[in-house]
């Protein structure tokens, strides 16, 4: 008998030698030292993964309950790795060039990169992988139990629930060290893998080892454990092909979607090629793991007391014998089996719930820090949170349903939770018409299905669901009894929930999918999987296909042009050593003409001509929308070049008008210093001739005064004029500071009238006014504004012609704004004049000489603009008429 | 040589100033101050010299000069041109044109007397 102590001490040593293989793999994986890591034989041994406990201890006591029957949870995979090899090759290539993390990536990836799908398929797989996590507990904990039942000492028999938990912890702790020790983009994890091979190997080794005990130990050699076999009712083939086709189609489906496989075999996976092994090796592992089972059955059910567990047989068997070596080698095996499962499981699902879950709350809830902090320390923790929590809710799940139920029970209930998964990942995968929408919708009705057909009642009558519920259904609805679904009754409750369930979920991920349009995402991503073979280039680069070089030279003349195409040609064949233009189409030579061209018209555009022309490969999916893409990019970059030319254009016509107007101020300015010359020097010239007659002295005092009248009044002309000039300046500048206030119209003009009555006093004007339409109080600046009277009512005195003379004034106040009127009953303005008027020195008559210079109008108009108004001539009076436009209240600028 | 100076100017006060300086040293002076009636004026007095505004109302100094120097009876009338821009544009273009004198305002009074007896031949 092995004393428990000891078997506690071989199984840390176990898993320390573990620790070491991971420890040593993980360390020379950097290192690149170890190639034969990189094998197929690896690759094949952690598929193994599948075989777990459930297979180890289980199988046997499926065949004693049911015979034959438990091989069909090996004949499925068997039957995928065979037959199916090429779905698989075609998930390991997605997986690959969408860099797959995990199941609930690749469905969330198709289905256009949707974390709505990645959240469901996550609790899905947690949810079916937790009961089958308490299943490894539960046989750990009961092949110790065994042992400590029969140590002979009698030594301290440990608890149940306490070993499950220290085994708990211990799988936690080895799965966070070498799970989560680095963070791969690739999520591969070399060390873990090569340990988990190891445990293949030795769960293999224990299987076999007790096989051959019992038969040529035992039985006697072959022939005579044929004939017991015989002799057995195990053996008798009571086949129920529903049932049959049903378990074989479910472990199937398992092998496809159970996230631990789909992390060894998908994820793990180094090199495409393996899979070509494993197609062979591994349904050859699982024939050797099933060889043994029924002898194992039927031996243990012959020797062995009655009402001994047959899920205990492997290890029953060779204590039973006082085989203590063969015991333990098989307790190892199981003990192999059942870490192996949980370590690989919980990487897998932790995965799924960091990068689903948990990282995706955490960023929408941090948003800051998950920009500035260690994004890296997050993911591990929440990794390693993940993994202590997914075992935590195995040892939950263990504990609260008291490991009662039969091991083979909870590993079908396990694979129908998982094969949820199915529909929308081989549809994602072969159907470009699967939608999002349709996904979710076949993902939740089956699983929604599963749980309350088959999960809840599994916790047994009134566990979650009570004894009546089943079997009245909710609210007394016959039809809607979870084991018996729209009244179909007698098929086994889990075919039953596995039909229903596969059945609805299939049907609305179809109706889903056909009634809804995929999103532009969902439309690349379901082109990027279904096609994934589609469109590649031979390992070696263009094969030579059926292009010729001519072919080749009439597509690269469209690129190239003439005599570009011809001079690329002429060079390659000058390399290859041929004589004449025309190179020998080699792969070499259809590459350099790719990446020739991609430099023109864009790599994707390229590789689509080239694949074209040269045949070998399909144009895919994918690369039209590079090249659509690319197309884009291009009419995008020639847009915007359009864009910047009209730019130019436009930036050129500005400075062209910018210079036109420079060229025009410059003339303007020219003429005006031209005309303040002119009327500087004019009053200059008589001072200068009068001052110089005066200066000769001896003259008669008449004459003395005439001439120095003159000098006077030109002086006088002069400093107006500088007055006027500075005045206008300052006007034109904008430097005018006005002084508001409220006053009087009519005082303003009366102001005006007094002020202007000194030009030409000789001659008498009438004045027409009205003096009820003058009764206004306008905010302005009263000076400016009574300036602007003064000039226009001198200019119509200095320039009246008509024998009596007249003035108008008209007041009108309309909106607002104040129009004053100025007429006359002069001439008027010529036509052609009047838009000349307003500018500096535009004096039209010579007819009197009454001091302006030429500067009144122009000063009027920069004082109506600063005043917020204007001044305008007015045509058809009859005369000379003025308009003054201003507003009633102006209102200070800031 | 006779001694009959007409001075087309529109500046009554410089035209003043001109006729004094001139009578005072005997010449015969009459006045214009319309350049539209230069040319009639010139061919009514015969004039022995010409003082001559550029910028006249009507037509300009140097046209009614151009119109003068066209007409063979006038070709050779000396003609002084005065100008208040006092840019040598002026001064070019009214020499291209045939004016004999040129002199910017303001003038010194010795100056015009001594440019219009030189003129005059005297």
């Amino acid at each position: 008998m092995v004393p428990f102590n000891i078997l506690v001490v071989v199984c840390l040593v176990y898993v320390g030698l573990l620790f070491l293989v991971a420890f040593l793999v993980e360390r020379r994986a950097h290192a690149r030292a170890l190639p034969w890591l990189r094998s197929p034989l690896i690759y094949t041994l952690s598929l193994s993964i599948f075989c777990t406990a459930w297979t180890f201890y289980g199988a046997v006591g499926y065949a004693v309950r049911s015979g034959w029957e438990f091989m069909t949870i090996y004949l499925g995979p068997t039957l995928v790795f065979v037959g199916w090899w090429w779905v698989l090759r075609k998930l390991v290539r997605i997986g690959k060039t969408q860099r797959v993390t995990s199941i609930a990536d690749l469905i969330s990836s198709r289905y256009g990169k949707s974390n709505m799908l990645g959240v469901i398929v996550t609790v899905i797989s947690v949810v079916a992988a937790t009961p089958y996590i308490a299943l490894q507990l539960q046989s750990v904990t009961l092949s110790f139990a065994v042992f400590a039942s029969t140590a002979a000492d009698g030594g301290p028999v440990p608890d149940k629930a306490a070993t499950a938990l220290w085994v708990a912890v211990g799988l936690a702790l080895f799965t966070v060290l070498f799970g989560t020790r680095n963070l791969d983009s690739n999520e591969r994890h070399l060390g873990v893998v090569t340990a988990i091979a190891v445990e293949a190997v030795v769960k293999l080794v224990a299987l076999v080892a007790v096989g051959v005990f019992v038969v040529w130990g035992l039985a006697g050699g072959p022939a005579d454990m044929m004939a017991k076999i015989n002799a057995s009712p195990l053996s008798s083939w009571d086949l129920q092909p529903g049932r049959w086709a049903g378990l074989i189609f479910l472990s199937a489906a398992a092998v496809l979607c159970l996230p631990r496989m789909f992390q060894v075999m998908v994820v793990e996976n180094v090199d495409e090629r393996h899979l070509a092994t494993a197609s062979w090796a591994f349904p050859l592992y699982l024939f050797l793991m099933c060889l043994f089972v029924l002898p194992i059955a039927v031996a243990g059910l012959d020797l062995l007391p009655p009402g001994t567990n047959p899920d205990l047989f492997v290890l029953t068997l060779p204590l039973a014998q006082g085989q203590d070596g063969l015991a333990m080698l098989a307790f190892l095996g199981g003990f192999s089996s059942a870490t192996s499962m949980v370590i690989v499981a919980s990487i897998a699902l932790a995965t799924m719930v960091s990068n689903h879950i948990v990282m995706p709350l955490w960023l929408s809830l941090r948003p800051a820090r998950a920009v500035s902090g260690d994004v890296r320390r997050i993911v591990l923790l929440s990794r390693r949170l993940a993994i202590a929590g997914i075992v935590a809710l195995g040892y939950a799940y263990f504990q609260l349903s008291g490991g009662s139920a039969a091991l083979a029970a909870i590993g079908l209930i396990s694979f129908v939770g998982a094969a949820q998964i199915l529909p929308a990942m081989l549809g994602g995968i072969f159907w470009r018409g699967a939608t999002r929408v349709g996904a979710v919708c076949g993902l939740l009705t089956g699983a929604g299905v599963w749980v309350y057909s088959l999960y809840l009642p599994s916790f047994g009558p009134d566990g979650v669901i009570s004894a009546r519920l089943i079997a009245e259904g909710p609210w007394g609805i016959g039809w809607l009894r979870p084991q018996a679904l729209f009244g179909v009754e007698g098929i086994d409750p889990l075919i039953h929930a596995m039909f229903w369930s596969l059945v609805l979920n299939a049907t609305a991920f179809f109706a889903g999918s056909i009634l809804t349009f995929p999103g532009p995402v969902e439309r690349v991503q379901g082109a990027a999987f279904v096609n994934v073979f589609d469109g590649e280039v031979p390992a070696g680069g263009w094969v030579r296909g059926a292009a010729t070089a001519e072919n080749l030279l009439i597509l690269s003349q469209r690129i190239l042009g003439g005599d570009g195409a011809l001079a690329f040609f002429e060079a390659e064949a000058r390399m290859q050593g041929k004589a004449g233009p025309l190179p020998d189409p080699t792969p070499g030579f259809v590459g350099a003409l790719e990446r020739r061209l991609s430099g023109s018209v864009g790599a994707a555009t390229a590789h689509a001509m080239i694949a074209q022309t040269v045949g070998g490969a399909a144009v895919s999916v994918e690369d039209l929308m590079a090249v659509a893409n690319e197309t884009a990019q291009i009419m995008e970059y020639s847009a915007r070049l359009e864009a910047q030319s009209e730019e130019l254009t436009r930036t050129a016509r500005q400075l062209q008008l910018a210079n036109e107007k420079l060229t025009r101020l410059s003339v303007q300015k020219d003429s005006f210093l031209s005309q303040i010359s002119h009327e500087l020097r004019t009053p200059m010239t008589s001072i200068r001739a009068f001052s110089e007659i005066l200066m000769e002295g001896d003259m008669p005092p008449a004459m003395l005064r005439r001439h120095a009248t003159i000098i006077h009044e030109e002086a006088i002309r002069l400093t107006r004029l500088l007055d006027d000039l500075l005045n206008l300046s300052v006007l034109e500048n904008a430097g005018v500071q006005l002084t508001l206030g409220l006053v009087s119209l009519q005082d303003m003009i009366d102001r005006a009238l007094v002020a202007a009555a000194q030009t030409r006093p000789e001659r008498s004007f009438a004045v027409h006014r009205d003096p009820a339409s003058e009764a206004l109080y306008v905010t302005t600046d009263a000076d400016r504004l009574t300036q602007v009277f003064i000039n226009l009512i001198s200019n119509a005195r200095k320039y009246c012609a008509a024998p009596e003379p007249e003035l108008r004034i008209a007041v009108r106040q309309r909106g607002g704004r104040v129009m004053v009127d100025v007429i006359d009953n002069g001439r008027g303005i010529p036509e052609d004049s009047q838009a000349l008027i307003f500018e500096k020195f535009a004096r039209l008559t010579d007819e009197t000489r009454a001091g302006g210079a030429g500067l009144g109008l122009a000063i009027c108009r920069e004082v109506m603009t600063a005043l917020g108004g204007s001044i305008t001539y007015l045509p058809g009076q009859g005369g000379t008429a003025f308009r003054v436009t201003f507003p009633l209240r102006l209102r200070a600028v800031a | 040589m006779g001694n009959h100076v007409l001075v087309i100017e529109d500046e009554p006060n410089i035209v003043e100033a001109i006729r004094f300086i001139l009578m005072r040293d005997g010449w015969d002076v009459s006045t214009l101050s319309d350049g539209d009636l230069a040319e009639d004026t010139i061919r009514f007095c015969r004039p022995d010299v010409v003082i001559l505004d550029v910028m006249l109302p009507g037509r300009s100094g140097l046209e009614v000069l151009a119109a003068l120097r066209a007409d063979a009876a006038t070709r050779s009338l000396p003609v002084l041109m005065l100008t208040a821009k006092g840019q040598g544009r002026d001064r070019a273009e009214a020499e291209r044109i045939g004016a004999s004198r040129f002199m910017s305002k303001p003038f010194s009074n010795t100056e015009i007397l001594a440019s219009v007896r030189a003129l005059a031949g005297v």
